[in-house]
């Protein structure tokens, strides 16, 4: 933030949040909360692993851990991961594109609003009778015994905050289909803006069977439908279909952009151009197009048939080698490069090892019949661990250091962020790798306690030590966001001197208008092809100085979501007989909603414009002013 | 915005050459006009002629494809220039879709 935000007050501060439309300051808030739902997550982890670090521990009671386990995924997928990985998209994507803002600034904010209370939503069930139980997969059976209101927590929260990550996947289709700068060709869009290209592409696409489910779930649930109940003629086992059909893509849609964000990381850290780019982006789609072919390997043991399962399996293993194009590609990267060790580059190095450990195991459990064996055993845990943490988290944290300085204008210091890696990967490593051991020895997921005649203390105790150093990395973390924070040292353009792509172009926080010249693009890279040729400004440009259109901030996607949050109470309640009110708190919340748009629909709003002389005054004063209008 | 929108004066050849473009796409529309008729006239006289419904339910659902890409693609602009990406993401989407009911149909609920 710069000088002049500074003399703002908290309130004024606040009101500037609440309302605004700016990417980059979505971004801080899709940061903050997600951030803030991962510290939650990480707190759940360590209850969950407290209460396995000896046999027969009665910490948690069974019930409890069947919520906490539920909670633990559910908030590290919906609300942690994925807004994690939003927020670096809506910061970056459009500077790496060469784009004021994004297609539908409005609906961007709209969508963090309903993903923000979607997720508020879900965990106040800690404190209005009880979280979910069903684990984060939800299956319908189980779900639909489950008492209290619980699961309806799941099912309305996930509707809620999945309308979010919905509209915001559309708007960067939108956006990077429609507003890269002159001359940025689809072949020449660094890796980390297609990665949120093809993951947009998978949300629109994977999240409709998820809704569907969820809908089935709510009115299975609250108003006696028969979707999933098999007594009356419902299958339970579309539930898992809908599911799956989502959530295969869904790791996907986590695991694409963290590749993203290596790959830009690989290639400025070894000071080279991306080895083999075009077979990165062709991997790239190859992998969103399996992801919808394969999620019956979830379901194996169903009892889909020997047909459906050899189907999937062979699918599933295909997968493998995109993947491992990718792999290569990025090693191929680093060999020959000038290689720079920073905090982000030592993440990237140790993601691959990490993540194809993940992936070996990946292919061992599509081949059916031994998935027969490791179904539903720590084998499973320690699997998609090593790809979700050895992947997304790993890539998170890597890039939580690479564009801390152009979302916040300083630097992560490099010391404590080396700490945080070592305590971090040492028990990433240490807390899940002995879990498959676990798994191989029959220990089953899901289960809150184990006797002591069965052999699995001491691997347990283990994992659990390797949690508490995972969180020890985490603190650390914070710890370095805190004192980065308070010694505000400001940075310039292109902080680790190596840049690639334009964001590097422009100040660190960039000027809320992003470029004042919209950039012409010249290449793959295309700041450093500008570097190379001495171009002291870092890009040439495609429009001369002119006035520029911005939306103004607005309150209502803020209220809009505030209904449906409203709304989702009512629904909540609506079936029990003892809350007669329900039904009014339901049609008060869609009153807000549906008014809040009618108002959007009916006022006039036309934004405003930036003068040409205030760009010059800005530029002279280094162009880094974070106006507010 | 209309005030400032360049008036094109077209050259002689360029108009020679957009009315040659034009009467060939509407040769294109008559031709697939006539293509759907046929095709709707085939899924007609195979219900008339009783054939086995095993046989009439597969191939009315291939004609009924074919049309539909007939559709888009003269009726509908499709072929014309720039409607690429629209065209990329319609055919994902319903790739997807028709494995996601494939799948159901065929092992949930066969």
């Amino acid at each position: 933030m710069s000088s002049l935000a500074q003399k703002k007050g908290f309130g004024a501060v606040l009101w500037d949040y609440l309302t605004t439309v700016d990417h980059k300051k979505i971004a801080i808030l899709y940061l903050i909360s997600g951030g803030f739902f991962f510290l939650v997550g990480g707190l759940e982890a360590m209850l969950i692993r407290i209460q396995l670090m000896k046999a027969g521990n009665d910490f948690l009671s069974a019930g409890l851990y069947n919520e906490i386990i539920t909670m633990h995924g559910t908030t590290m997928i919906f609300l942690a991961a994925m807004p994690l990985l939003l927020a670096f998209m809506n910061a970056i994507m459009p500077l790496q594109i060469g784009a004021r803002d994004v297609a539908f600034p409005f609906l961007n904010s709209l969508g963090f609003w309903l993903f923000f209370f979607g997720g508020i939503f879900l965990n106040l069930s800690w404190f209005m009778g009880g979280a979910p139980d069903a684990g984060w997969t939800n299956y319908a059976s189980l779900a639909l015994a489950s008492e209290g209101h619980g699961i309806d927590f799941y099912a309305l929260g996930l509707t809620i905050s999945g309308f979010g990550t919905l509209i915001a996947g559309i708007n960067f289709l939108v956006t990077i289909i429609n507003m890269r700068a002159p001359g940025m060709t689809y072949m020449r869009m660094p890796l980390f803006t297609w990665t949120t290209f093809v993951a947009s592409a998978l949300i629109l696409l994977a999240f409709p069977p998820l809704t569907i489910g969820l809908f089935f779930m709510i009115f299975d649930r609250l108003f006696d439908s028969n979707f999933f109940v098999v007594e009356m003629g419902g299958n339970t086992i579309i539930w898992e279909h809908l599911f799956w059909i989502f959530g295969h893509p869904e790791v996907y849609i986590l695991i694409l952009p963290a590749f993203g964000i290596f790959s830009e990381i690989f290639a400025i850290f070894s000071r080279k151009r991306l080895f083999g780019y075009t077979a990165l982006v062709f991997a790239t789609i190859l992998i969103g197009f399996y992801g919808f072919m394969v999620w019956a390997h979830h379901m194996f043991t169903v009892g889909l048939g020997p047909t459906a399962n050899a189907v999937f399996a062979l699918a599933t293993m295909i997968i493998a080698v995109p993947t491992g194009i990718k792999i290569f590609n990025w090693l191929l990267t680093i060999w020959g490069g000038s290689i720079q060790f920073s905090v982000a580059m030592v993440y990237a190095i140790a993601f691959i090892p990490s993540f194809v450990a993940g992936g070996v195991t990946g292919v061992m459990q599509a081949i059916a019949p031994l998935d027969y064996q490791l179904h539903d055993s720590y084998f499973i845990v320690a699997h998609f661990h090593y790809v979700i943490v050895g992947g997304v988290v790993l890539g998170l944290l890597a890039g939580t250091h690479l564009y801390w300085p152009k979302m916040f204008g300083t630097m992560l210091s490099e010391k404590l962020g080396m700490v945080t890696f070592w305590f971090f990967f040492i028990g990433f490593h240490l807390t899940f790798f002995i879990q498959h051991f676990l798994g191989l020895f029959g220990m089953p997921r899901r289960v809150y306690t184990f006797n002591a005649d069965q052999g699995w203390d001491l691997y347990n105790l283990i994992s659990s030590v390797g949690a508490l150093f995972m969180a020890i990395g985490i603190i650390v973390l914070l710890v370095n966001v805190v004192l980065t924070t308070v010694k505000n040292v400001r940075v310039g353009n292109d902080p680790w001197g190596d840049g690639r792509t334009l964001e590097w172009a422009i100040p660190s926080p960039p000027p809320f208008y992003n470029f004042a010249q919209t950039p012409l693009v010249r290449g793959l890279d295309t700041y450093w092809i500008e570097k190379m040729e001495g171009n002291k400004e870092g890009m040439i440009y495609a429009e001369p100085l002119g006035d520029i259109h911005m939306p103004n901030g607005s309150i209502i996607p803020f209220v809009m979501s505030f209904g449906m949050f409203v709304a989702a109470f009512g629904a909540l309640y609506f079936m029990d007989d003892t809350k007669p009110w329900a039904l009014a708190v339901l049609v008060i919340g869609l009153g807000i909603t549906f008014g809040s748009m009618l108002v959007r629909s009916l006022k006039d709003d036309l934004g405003f414009y930036i003068t040409k002389e205030e760009l010059i005054e800005d530029a002279k004063r280094g162009g880094n002013t974070d106006g507010h209008k | 915005m209309a005030h400032d929108t360049p008036e094109k004066i077209r050259s002689h050849a360029e108009h020679e050459f957009l009315k040659k473009k034009r009467s060939a796409e509407m040769r294109q529309q008559l031709t697939s006009f006539a293509i759907m008729i046929f095709l709707t006239l085939i899924a007609f006289t195979m219900v008339a002629a009783g054939f086995s419904t095993y046989l009439i339910v597969p191939i009315i659902l291939l004609l009924a494809a074919i049309q539909v890409v007939l559709q888009l693609y003269h009726f509908m602009h499709l072929s014309n220039k720039g409607h690429g990406t629209i065209a990329f993401f319609m055919f994902s989407g319903m790739f997807v879709a028709f494995i996601t009911v494939l799948a159901l149909v065929t092992i949930v609920w066969w």
